[in-house]
């Protein structure tokens, strides 16, 4: 780990005036001169220890006043400040009696310790764990090389990748969070060096590799998230969240489904179906929900669901197992909402 | 683990040349001389509004099992190697130094974290709680006492994390069962796989603590 200056930041408009690139663009095309933000410091310091970037000075986001609360308003529904910890969303009585499917989503991720130190705003803003990508052996196309390691047949190592939207980097974001948040609709405020805030939709947060590939959200050089909303459910709302991994204690996920649907009787009335781990970013399962939006949920319709919601699959040489993976959690998922 | 730790707190008493003692004393000497740099320099560069540290070593407090410490630590350096190197609490053990095995679990501000993970400076006023802490005196934690009594430890490199995330859910779930004891261990990993004993030790102090 190199040697570096620690900002300790006393307000937003203090960090952002001592913020001059993003951990991204730093990764991207290095200079000698970087300044970003730490909140947790979990990914930062990982990127650190593996000799990925060398900043002249972090910005500790971390202790900013005001940015640490969750707030929960009936009619309009949950705040989270970019600094509240994924185990305070964990234990929140209003979070797991509301949004259930993001409750699941924040416990099943990282261990008790993680979520002890992890942040919002940092859990989103994390890189992809795509091993090439975290070896400083492998200059990959986002670290500005000139190929994807994980995608050669034979010896591409890509058992966790994506099995959609993979033409170009075939990563998955790491997030299983983000996967709860965009079924939830939340979205993402964020300040930017002109002090203006802009509130951007989690679906529209997240880039592809295909739009740009140094880059994996739309924050730029001194963009700074301060809160998360999570508009309140409509009435009869359910929803779900299943994370599949590979073993039962902890780990990353090789595929994890939200669905947050409003139901009436068992006809649903409008629903979103998310998937994580199967692209470079969280999608949605458009087509899925076509099939489901104003039918009755049975066996029939959740597994025609299921099956719609891979049709778009092409898997990579070693990772063909998640297509069934992906159906058998969407059907029980699903099912969960009857 | 308790010869272990008898020696090393008689090492530390006499100054006795042991390995740990040497590298110990050897630790504080070169960060001693980095402070004196340092201080005039943090000082100029201090800005109006926040704070900046280093790069250069920074004198700071911390307290660590109820005592207050001063301890002089660059802003790379993680609060495993403060415990550890700069302080001799040598109990914290680092395996895969990036959070994904839970060996170097301490408690900070009463939760357990990743002191891998966490830098020194981050800290701050939050009171810091270390295995080397757990028993009172020559009295041993209810739960060290089952887990020799279980022999829930191998070679011992994951116990000391076992025991903080394990204490921990002793002291926040009087009546936990099997299935709390996983859950509150479960980012704790054990290559010797000393897991079933882990739980029953686990339950049986739990038992005992009533
Ligand atoms: C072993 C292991 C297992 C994990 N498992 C999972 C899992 O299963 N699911 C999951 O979702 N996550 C998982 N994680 C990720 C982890 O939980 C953290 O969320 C993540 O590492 C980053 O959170 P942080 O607060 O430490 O962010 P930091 O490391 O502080 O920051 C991460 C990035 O966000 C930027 N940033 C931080 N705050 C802001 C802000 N307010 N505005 C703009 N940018 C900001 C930083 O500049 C940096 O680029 C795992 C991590 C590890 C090490
Ligand atoms: S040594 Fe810290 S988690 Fe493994
Ligand atoms: S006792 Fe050896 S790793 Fe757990």
């Amino acid at each position: 780990m190199n040697r570096f200056s620690w900002y300790e930041a006393k307000s937003v408009e203090d960090a952002l005036k001592n913020a001059n690139t993003t951990l991204s663009e730093e990764l991207y095309s290095p200079s000698n001169e970087a300044a970003f933000f730490k909140s947790g410091g979990i990914d930062v310091l990982d990127f650190l220890k593996e000799g990925l970037i060398s900043p002249k000075t972090i910005v500790n986001v971390r202790d900013i006043p005001g940015m640490d609360k969750i707030e929960h308003e009936h009619n309009e529904g949950m705040t989270i400040g970019a600094n509240v910890t994924l185990a305070e969303i964990e234990h929140h009585p209003d979070v797991a009696i509301n949004f259930p499917a993001l409750q699941m989503a924040v416990a099943h991720a990282a261990t008790p310790q993680l979520r002890n130190m992890s942040t919002i705003a940092g859990n989103l803003a994390q890189r992809t764990r795509c091993w090439y990508f975290r070896s400083v052996d492998h200059q990959c196309f986002r670290k500005n090389g000139d190929r994807c390691f994980a995608r050669h047949s034979e010896t591409g190592q890509n058992e966790g990748h994506a099995i959609i939207n993979n033409g170009s980097c075939v990563s998955v974001h790491a997030s299983s969070i983000a996967t709860a948040l965009l079924a939830l609709k939340a979205s993402v405020v964020i300040q930017g060096g002109d002090m203006k805030k802009k509130v951007v939709s989690i679906e529209d947060f997240f880039v592809s590799p295909m739009q740009d590939i140094s880059r994996e959200n739309i924050l730029g050089k001194k963009d700074l998230i301060t809160e998360i909303k999570v508009p309140a459910p409509s009435a009869n709302t359910k929803s779900f969240y299943i994370k599949q991994v590979a073993r039962e204690s902890y780990d990353w996920s090789l595929a994890d489904v939200a669905v947050v649907a409003e139901m009436k009787g068992n006809t649903c009335v409008d629903i979103t179906i998310a998937l994580g781990a199967a692209a470079p970013t969280p999608i949605r399962s458009y087509e899925a929900e076509k099939i489901l939006k104003g039918e009755q949920l049975n066996d029939m319709s959740i597994t025609k669901a299921a099956e719609k919601a891979m049709e778009v699959a092409r898997p990579l040489s070693k990772n063909g197992y998640k297509i069934p993976l992906f159906k058998s959690i969407i059907v029980r998922a699903l099912s969960e909402l009857i | 683990m308790k010869n272990d730790k008898d020696k090393s707190s008689k090492n530390a008493g006499k100054g006795n040349l042991s390995r740990r003692g040497f590298l110990r004393g050897a630790g504080l000497t070169t960060a001693g001389t980095v402070m004196l740099n340092s201080s005039v320099l943090a000082f100029e560069s201090q800005p109006a509004t926040g704070k900046a540290f280093g790069p250069d070593a920074v004198t700071i407090e911390m307290k660590v099992n109820g005592e207050l410490k001063s301890l002089i630590v660059e802003p790379r350096t993680t609060l495993a190697t403060a415990l550890r190197d700069h302080l001799g609490l040598t109990g914290t053990k680092v395996v895969c130094d990036r959070g994904a095995c839970s060996a170097c679990t301490v408690w900070l501000d009463g939760r357990p974290v990743n002191s891998c993970m966490t830098l020194a400076l981050d800290v701050g006023s939050r009171p810091v709680e270390t295995i080397e802490g757990l028993a009172e005196g020559n009295e041993l934690h209810p739960l060290q006492e089952a887990f020799i009594e279980h022999d829930a430890s191998q070679c011992g490199y994951c116990t000391p994390g076992m025991i903080m995330s394990a204490a921990h859910l002793l002291k926040t779930n009087p009546n936990p069962t099997l299935q709390d004891v996983k859950k509150a261990t479960r980012g704790n990993l054990c290559r010797c796989g000393t897991y079933p004993h882990v739980f029953k030790a686990t339950l049986a102090a739990a038992k005992k603590m009533k």
